[in-house]
């Protein structure tokens, strides 16, 4: 694997909960090369906004990162902790190296300013150029973004545009700097079927043009096997499993994943698109409390082939060939 | 916009000939009669002499000729003329005072709009610090003391204590004009007015500049490495002004209200002045003639605010 543009090793993000920290993340590895496409999928309230907000330090007041390190290669070489930088460099990292979208393109957008001003300002912040030579590219990133009549677009306000529309201007503004890595929270959900698998469509034709990262969260797996390269799969705050998805989906090494599949009939390219639609059905019993989580292996209490060894002690991730990983002890046996 | 503006301007036409017609039967029924100004306690005077006066004033009339005539001629223009200070036109009175009023208004409210929002946004972006408690703290003190203690220990501490402040009227009697008086005599009645209004408008610019901090373009601004600075300023601001706007239009006529009383005990040339004067003495014309132009301002006023809304808003189409 070439050197990783993102390299992330034993995050962990607490949240500051009813006066007590709470670690919605724990102990998170994960690298993106460039390039490539990670997804991170999992249930709803696993952590994975919260890990993807911990990149850029992006957390609301309640949330700090608390250990580990977020090692990123900047666009001239220079691997830093994002971690540890402080405000004004990491400023300089936010939509210039790394860019962001999110779930809700009405409410990421600002609705008092139109989409040429919002896609302009970063351009203006990192690149230093002019009010209108910034204009001028956030009327050429609307038209690399597919919107037809973009100079007319890009005087508009976010509420005259449609949500397909909106989400594609807020990839427009995460990619105006050419960040190395794009981090795209659920940018899809909000959007219907058609749309989605447009966007989709798009970040991909975006991704062979420009080289960039992807680090793709979602909770769809029809999504990750259309787009992502590797996937990572999250629970409780912990990534379970890990590997390419192909191998993933082939040979899957955790009880969770195996669940999470399972909820998504006949996984095959002519079902992706209908399936694109719905959110993942759970699997029996509960996602326990984050603040009180169960001893040992969380996913214990709802899996089947939970043994004694399982409620000792949490299992740390272990190499089972082939790129892939597991935090499942019995995974020989599944 | 421009019909927008019409509409709302004829509109605000038929809302001052209704609030003449209740300012006009109102005081009609009050008890008193303006022709005791007339009448010199020392000298006796005839029912016959007293009906003349009448008469003569219109008094005679039964009302709604009396208010007709009265709207007919204000409708021109023609205010008529002030009971108490015969002779003296009430278009006259009312130009005379309307300045000083609009100065000290203009200024406590400039006061307390700058104060208000500035404050608010500092108790949003440090909250629950120390900071933001007294500054709530002093906002509930400010907004729960009624107005004429803030003014009376105003004037107190101030201009008698400390002696810092001239103790009211607008200028010194004699003395030649000069700005830094004017200034000197305005200060104190203009920071007693903007009290209750900022602090009104702080707990409005803290709630609503919080409730737009959590919004998820606030988080974009911030990935798109805007400084906290501009993200405050910029993106928030705009955002969290909208409600503050809606609530400094509506809290103007209070304001008068207020004025009125900091006017009279600051012994300040203006409007409230001349009403308070005015309703003790009866003074009919000089009462209509003074409502009639301080509710085309409050008018005129809400109709400022809401086209600064519009200005702000992108999503109001105002049409
Ligand atoms: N602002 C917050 N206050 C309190 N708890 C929070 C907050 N944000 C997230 N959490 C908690 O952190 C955990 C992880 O949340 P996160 O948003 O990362 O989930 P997610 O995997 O993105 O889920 P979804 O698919 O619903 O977006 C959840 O248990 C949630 O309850
Ligand atoms: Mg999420």
């Amino acid at each position: 694997m070439p050197e990783p543009i993102l390299d992330i090793s034993g995050l962990t993000t607490v949240y500051r909960i009813a006066g007590k920290d709470v670690a919605v993340v724990q102990d998170l590895d994960l690298a993106i090369a460039p390039g490539e496409t990670v997804a991170l999928v999992g249930e709803s309230g696993s952590g994975k906004s919260v890990t993807s907000l911990s990149i850029l330090r992006l957390l609301p007041r309640i949330g700090r990162v608390a250990k580990g390190s977020v090692g990123f290669r900047s666009k001239s070489g220079v691997v830093r902790d994002l971690a540890r930088l402080d405000a004004d460099a990491l400023r300089q990292v936010r939509g210039n190296d790394v860019g962001m979208i999110f779930q809700e393109p009405m409410t990421s957008l600002n609705p008092v300013y139109t989409v040429g001003e919002q896609i302009a300002e970063p351009i203006r912040i990192h690149l230093g150029k002019s009010h209108k030579d910034a204009a001028a590219a956030a009327v050429q990133l609307l038209a690399d973004v597919g919107i037809p009549d973009p100079a007319r677009r890009a005087k508009q306000y976010p509420h005259e545009l449609s949500g397909g529309m909106r989400q594609r201007a807020t990839i427009a503004m995460a990619l105006a700097c050419d960040p190395a890595l794009l981090i795209a929270d659920e940018p899809t959900t909000a959007l219907d079927v058609t749309i989605q698998a447009q966007i989709l469509d798009l970040l991909q034709q975006l991704q062979a043009q420009r080289g960039m990262g992807i680090l793709f969260v979602t909770h769809n797996l029809g999504v990750v096997a259309e787009i992502a390269d590797r996937v990572a799969v999250m629970y409780a705050g912990r990534v379970v499993e890990t590997g390419r998805v192909a191998d993933v989906f082939a040979h899957p090494r955790h009880p969770y994943t195996i669940g999470l599949m399972r909820s998504v009939p006949r996984l095959g390219e002519a079902t992706l698109l209908k399936q694109a639609g719905t959110p993942l059905p759970t699997i029996p019993g509960t996602v326990p409390s984050l603040a009180r989580l169960p001893q040992g292996c969380s996913f214990a209490p709802r899996c089947s082939h939970a043994i004694e060894a399982c409620r000792a002690a949490v299992p740390p991730l272990l190499d089972t060939g082939n790129d892939q990983a597991s935090r499942c002890i019995r995974w020989q046996e599944l | 916009m421009l019909t927008f503006i019409l509409r709302r301007l004829a509109l605000g036409l038929l809302m001052l000939i209704a609030l003449s017609v209740l300012v006009f039967v109102l005081l009609r029924l009050a008890p008193g009669d303006p022709i005791d100004a007339y009448i010199d306690p020392n000298v006796s005077m005839s029912r016959a002499e007293m009906a003349a006066i009448r008469a003569r004033l219109g008094l005679d009339q039964p009302m709604p000729v009396q208010y007709f005539a009265w709207l007919g001629a204000a409708a021109t223009g023609d205010l008529g003329y002030s009971i108490q200070r015969s002779g003296v036109r009430v278009l006259e009175l009312v130009f005379e005072r309307i300045g000083p009023t609009l100065l000290l208004m203009a200024t406590g409210l400039v006061l307390s709009i700058v104060l208000g929002i500035a404050t608010g946004i500092i108790g949003a972006v440090r909250r629950n610090s120390t900071t933001d408690v007294g500054l709530s703290v002093a906002a509930f003190v400010g907004i729960s003391s009624p107005a004429f203690l803030t003014a009376l220990l105003g004037l107190y501490f101030f201009s008698v204590q400390f002696r810092i402040a001239p103790s009211g009227g607008m200028l010194t009697p004699g003395a030649p004009f000069s700005v830094g008086d004017l200034l000197a005599h305005l200060i104190l009645p203009a920071a007693l007015l903007s009290i209750g209004q900022a602090a009104l408008i702080m707990r409005y610019m803290r709630a609503s500049m919080l409730e737009v901090l959590n919004q998820d373009y606030v988080r974009t601004a911030r990935a798109k490495g805007v400084r906290e600075f501009f993200v405050i300023v910029k993106h928030a601001l705009r955002n969290a002004l909208l409600p503050v706007i809606t609530l400094i239009g509506s809290t103007i006529g209070m304001a008068i209200g207020g004025a009125i009383f900091i006017e009279s005990v600051f012994n300040w040339p203006g409007m409230g002045l001349l009403m308070v004067n005015a309703v003790e003495t009866r003074d009919y014309p000089v009462i209509m003639g003074a409502t009639l132009v301080i509710g085309a301002c409050v008018i005129l006023v809400n109709l400022l605010t809401d086209i600064t809304y519009a200005a702000v808003d992108p999503r109001i189409q105002v049409a």
